[in-house]
């Protein structure tokens, strides 16, 4: 083992290593601190992990196959050995890359943003659990270690989400965000008995080597790939369960960044990604996976158009690009699922960062009705978020284009989901696209442009955000701006990061239409983007709103701002028929089983009063006692006689 | 001419008799002693008579009665040790041996 450890790529294996140390020392120590302090060493934490990562992913370079480390064995059974081990391979170190880096600009950001706040300490412990539960999450070389870390986000964003948790609101978002997840991790451990009955093993690699021996499309692969399909719909915020992500903004800003950037939300993708052979042998499972995602990003994409919060826009939006990465990865566009995780994560947490740089700059306010013409105000916040907006939106040079494009381009030529309605999917996905551009613009629009509907008191004291919450705003819209020159369109140009990614990732047959059809797809994408964007600049610059106003306030509008109705569902349907039986054991609790203890219990006392009435101390009683028992006992014998 | 046994055995019964009425009605923990004391040895009244009764036919049962007789002395005499030095205890602590008054020393 010591000679593994001779090869850089394996120290990547140190990455959660140091987030944990960080939370340690932060979580045990930090509260005694004074203020800047838990930041910085949380963010020197995960500074350490990232130099590991990045060691880790140059090492790789050239190289055909990952490095595979077993550290001990943790449950050597029978026919079942299972041991905690990682692989760094490309798929993992890209992961590592994107959590690592985008984590610490969240994490430099945070220690202003969370400056003065009386939880710092206890917040950057839990900022670096969450990075080290997503980093074991990652490089987990078996279902049960990835399950720690998939756990390990979950309990995280519950304790972020609730960060304020005196108030009830935020305290209910995090609850809601731990039972909707823990539904999916029912599916993941139901997804993992089955592994372990069908290919007696637990791990990943022996797993999906063993799923290529089976039956093209046998029905145990579809199961299971059903069952992690419930799995990662839970942690991705997928239909039907995607309610939690939306809420989750209750929690400080920069941890919606982190849920939405770089951990959590992308572990649904990547499981399937890291399960991508198992899923190639299943069609219908992946088709399964690639409906789910489209019908994601189409549903929250119609719901973000009429949201009034500015992180709960960027949160439907975030739901609706996530069902772009299932879309692929169900499609076997595997690739361009992790390229469009990659791209995103770096625009989408410039979003996000940039809305808690208003937010902070507007003292808590977040309804963009009541913003409006701040990009004068906040020059860098307002630049760096038209960056985010456009790559996000797709406008062509900038990743988010390159990345979208990919994937629509992925689910056309799809040869796995082709007998499932791929091209339907594409419409969708391309219907989407246009969405997207439309509501990013009015996102941006509201916020930044036209004139001020500041309260007046607020106006007065806008402000630009501190430097250490810039600078990650201005770095991440760098990254958003040429990030996607990592994945030019396959067809025609080098595509890096498919190559990078091969040997992590199963490879599924293309089909390959004549070229001219490959630039219509993406001129497709282009006339999408450009449509949303004209119908945005028309209705929210040109027309200043009106048009949204009146559909928005009808019965359309109110449906779509409630997010389609599924909270309304899950209420009636669920959680009131929850709550019902729940009032219905509290009454047989409290009347059946409380008040039939509580009478045995008043019985027993009484009974033991009685009894002890005997027990008078008067010795000569006793001696009395004695001897007529002891009279009545010679009078029984003496009148059985002999018999005895 | 011998004492028949029954005349013992009468004696033994009309001492138990008094020694338990003494144990009931006297107050005094001293003489409830010697009341337990009179029963003790009207037990051992009894056990002596028998012992002579059935020594003409086995001798063995005579010996094993009169043996049982020191065994009970034996042991009265050890409870008397005890006894009397918890009732020396109790006098100093109340100077009283009213065995009434002791009822509150139970658990």
């Amino acid at each position: 083992m010591t000679g593994a450890w001779s090869d850089p790529v394996a120290w990547a294996a140190l990455a959660p290593l140091f987030a944990l140390a960080g939370a340690l020392l932060v979580g045990l120590f930090g509260r005694r601190w004074p203020e800047p302090l838990p930041g910085v060493v949380a963010s020197l934490a995960i500074a350490a992990a990232f130099v590991v990562a990045a060691v880790a992913a140059v090492g790789l370079l050239g190289r055909d196959a990952g490095v595979a480390l077993t550290l001990w064995p943790f449950l050597p059974v029978a026919g079942l050995d299972v041991s905690v081990g990682v692989v760094v391979d490309p798929l993992a170190a890209t992961f590592l890359l994107i959590i690592t880096g985008v984590g610490l600009l969240i994490h430099v950001y945070s220690i202003d943003y969370m400056r003065d706040d009386d939880g710092n300490a206890r917040y950057f412990a839990l900022l670096n659990l969450f990075v080290a539960s997503m980093l074991v999450l990652v490089l987990a070389d078996s279902l049960v270690l990835l399950f720690v870390g998939w756990e390990g986000v979950g309990v995280c964003s519950y304790l972020l989400i609730g960060f304020w948790y005196r108030q009830r609101a935020n305290a209910d978002a995090g609850r809601k965000a731990f039972i909707v997840n823990r539904i999916g991790d029912a599916g993941f451990l139901l997804a993992s008995f089955l592994v372990a009955a069908t290919f007696g093993t637990l791990t990943i690699a022996d797993a999906n080597a063993q799923a290529g021996s089976f039956a093209f499309g046998a029905g145990v692969l579809t199961a299971i790939g059903l069952l992690f399909l419930l799995a990662a719909a839970g942690k991705s915020a997928q239909l039907p369960l995607h309610v939690w992500l939306p809420d989750a903004m209750a929690g400080p800003t920069p941890v919606s960044a982190l849920i939405h950037a770089a951990t959590m939300v992308t572990a649904g993708v990547y499981l399937v990604a890291r399960l991508s052979p198992l899923y190639a042998q299943a069609p219908a499972a992946s088709a399964a996976v690639a409906w789910v995602g489209a019908l994601t990003a189409l549903i929250a994409a119609v719901a973000a158009l009429a949201q009034t919060d500015i992180k709960r826009i960027l949160a439907y939006s975030t739901v609706s690009q996530l069902g772009f990465m299932f879309a692929a990865v169900g499609a076997g566009a595997y690739a361009a699922a992790v390229f469009h995780v990659f791209t995103h994560a770096f625009f989408k947490g410039l979003l996000f960062l940039a809305a808690g740089s208003v937010i902070h700059a507007l003292h808590g306010e977040q309804d963009v009705r009541r913003m409006g013409g701040l990009g004068r105000r906040m020059r860098l916040t307002g630049s760096s978020a038209l960056v985010g907006t456009l790559a996000i939106a797709g406008v062509p040079l900038l990743s988010g284009f390159f990345s979208k494009e990919a994937i629509l381009g992925g689910v056309w030529n799809s040869t796995l989901v082709e007998d499932y309605g791929s091209r339907l999917l594409f419409a969708l996905l391309l219907v989407t696209a246009g969405l997207t551009a439309f509501y990013m613009f009015r996102w941006y629009h509201r916020v930044f442009c036209g004139e001020s509907r500041l309260a007046r008191d607020v106006a007065a004291k806008v402000h630009e955000s501190p430097g250490t919450m810039t600078a990650p705003l201005v770095v991440l819209a760098a990254l958003a701006a040429v990030a996607g020159y990592l994945g030019l369109p396959a067809f025609a140009f080098p595509n890096w990061i498919k190559s990078w990614l091969a040997p992590s990732l199963a490879s599924v047959g293309a089909l390959h239409p004549p070229l001219w059809v490959e630039w219509l797809l993406v001129a497709a994408s282009v006339v999408a983007a450009a449509a949303g964007l004209a119908a945005g600049w028309w209705i929210y610059e040109r027309g200043r709103g009106a048009l949204a106003e009146r559909v928005g306030g009808g019965v359309m509008g109110r449906f779509a701002r409630d997010g389609l109705g599924f909270d309304a569902a899950y209420r009636a349907g669920a959680v009131s028929t929850a709550e019902g039986l729940a009032a219905g054991l509290a009454v047989a609790d409290r009347d059946l089983l409380d008040r039939g203890i509580a009478a045995g219990v008043t019985t027993a006392s009484w009974l033991g009063r009685a009894v002890a009435a005997w027990q008078s101390g008067f010795v000569r009683l006793y001696a009395l006692a004695t001897l007529i028992g002891l009279t009545a006992l010679a009078v029984v014998v003496a009148a059985l006689g002999g018999r005895a | 001419m011998t004492v028949p046994t029954e005349a013992y055995v009468a004696l033994s019964a009309a001492l138990f008799a008094i020694g338990a009425m003494g144990v009931l009605i006297r107050r005094s923990a001293i003489l409830v002693f010697l009341s337990v004391e009179l029963m003790l040895n009207a037990g051992n009244l009894a056990l002596v008579a028998y012992a002579r009764h059935w020594a003409g036919f086995d001798a063995l049962a005579g010996l094993s009665g009169q043996t049982v007789v020191f065994i009970v002395l034996a042991v009265a005499a050890a409870e008397v040790a005890v006894g009397l030095g918890i009732l020396v205890a109790i006098f100093r602590d109340r100077s009283s041996t009213d065995v009434d008054a002791l009822s509150g020393v139970r658990l």
